[in-house]
């Protein structure tokens, strides 16, 4: 811990989960979670320059170890795809999958990396008090890719049926074409097409925030004497490894949701 | 957690990382796996191909040997027919020239003994007439006596 202040259990989460907030302009919407734009961003640049790099070099002879392993990637996204989506996949839905599925997973992932030793090097080597190295922990960020799938999945809804199909889905799905359940068919609708993204955002959010929330309680438990130290870290390793499956689960469950949505918005009621 | 600008600057990230994926990603490598695919494909059906060629060659090769083994053994035979077909006919030949050889001596031996025996008979007649002359004692006029002659040479 790098502060001042001083040192409570209170003080020690706090500081850990607060964001390194960028006022843009008055209000309290007008602001921006650097930490999670430049680290999110910095992922993407990273990830999809490497793929870029690979695939240039791509090669139908024989590939070599780093071709290999990208393309197992996009043989196993496209074939979740597949599984569920009936159309040109390759046209938009495989790719997109493809990008939320690797980006994800290494906003995920960036839950690995220790907390107290980030915070130090945030510290100490960028000069920032506060620095969250998790995106998919912001809410805004997970919030924003469910909230652009969902957009997607009103666009390919009115793109595929036209916008009076798709409002005529909106007043006689799933229970009838008869006026008198329009009214029902509608709140229906209403009440999936809010709970999809927040349960498509929270699912993700609450994950990751709950694995950093546990790993700062290790944390902070490693921090009461020699006896917490061992078995602070025996548990944080524990987690960690545990971890591992909930950052890759959790990274795949929102591509599914993704796919899902949008094949689904595809099909006529 | 509350709710600020950071949704859109990320929402657009997203939107730039999809479209980038979207347009030199997956394109790409997909088609270098399409045609990777294609290649082995190709690969396989010829090697398929190729395999049901060897077959029929395999097959087309034992009915040719076959077919060679049963001219052969038609000409073998047909050899041994033709050559047992000569040494008969040699025999044949052979046997009918003896005959024939046989036919002839014996005919020359008849004509030799014929004559023989018309020499003998004319000596015979000769030494009968010179017999007769000596005991008629006088000369049997050959010519007068010709058809006398003729008709006991006939009758030795």
């Amino acid at each position: 811990m790098s502060t001042e202040q001083e040192l409570t259990p209170t003080s020690y989460i706090g500081h850990h989960l607060s964001f390194n907030v960028k006022q843009v302009a008055e209000g309290g919407f007008w602001s921006v979670n650097f930490d999670t734009l430049v680290v999110s961003g910095l992922l993407g640049l990273i990830i999809f320059g490497f793929l870029w790099w690979v695939v240039r070099g791509a090669t139908a002879g024989v590939p070599g170890k780093r071709q290999a392993f990208i393309e197992l990637l996009v043989e196993f996204i496209d074939g979740q795809v597949k599984g569920i989506f009936h159309g040109d996949r390759n046209k938009f839905l495989a790719p997109a999958a493809l990008t939320v599925f690797v980006w994800v997973l290494a906003m995920n992932a960036m839950d690995f990396l220790p907390a107290d030793i980030m915070a130090w090097i945030f510290h100490h080597v960028f000069g920032q008090e506060h620095f969250r190295s998790v995106p998919t922990s912001d809410i805004n960020a997970t919030f924003a890719l469910a909230l652009s799938v969902w957009l997607l999945m009103i666009f390919f809804s009115i793109k595929v049926k036209g916008l009076g199909g798709f409002i005529h889905e909106l007043f006689c799905a799933p229970f009838g074409a008869n006026p008198l359940v329009w009214p029902f068919n509608l709140l229906f609708n209403m009440v999936e097409y809010v709970s999809k993204p927040l349960s498509h955002s929270m699912r993700l959010f609450g994950n990751m925030y709950a694995g950093e929330v546990i790993f700062l309680l290790i944390g902070m438990w490693a921090a009461t004497g020699f006896s917490g130290t061992i078995f602070g870290a025996l548990l944080g390793g524990v987690w960690a490894i545990f971890h591992i499956l909930i950052v890759a689960l959790q990274a795949y469950i929102f591509m599914m949701l993704m796919v899902a949505y949008i094949a689904m918005a595809h099909e006529s009621h | 957690m509350n709710i600020n600008l950071t949704l859109f600057s990320q929402a657009l990230t997203f939107a730039i990382l999809i479209w980038f994926t979207v347009k030199f990603v997956w394109p790409p490598l997909l088609a270098a796996m399409e045609s990777r695919q294609k290649t082995i494909a190709d690969g396989l059906a010829d090697a398929e191909r190729a395999r049901h060629d060897l077959e029929m060659a395999a097959k087309r090769s034992a009915d040719i040997l076959r077919e060679a083994k049963e001219k052969a053994g038609e000409i073998v035979a047909s050899g041994e027919k033709r050559g047992s077909e000569i040494v008969e006919q040699a025999k044949a030949q052979a046997k009918v020239e003896g005959d024939r050889i046989i036919a002839g001596a014996k005919a020359e031996i008849d004509q030799e003994v014929f004559r023989a025996r018309e020499q003998l008979r004319t000596q015979v007649s000769a030494i009968a007439l010179a017999g007769a002359g000596k005991i008629l004692g006088r000369e049997i006029d050959a010519k007068a006596h010709n058809d006398l002659l003729d008709k006991l040479v006939a009758e030795l």
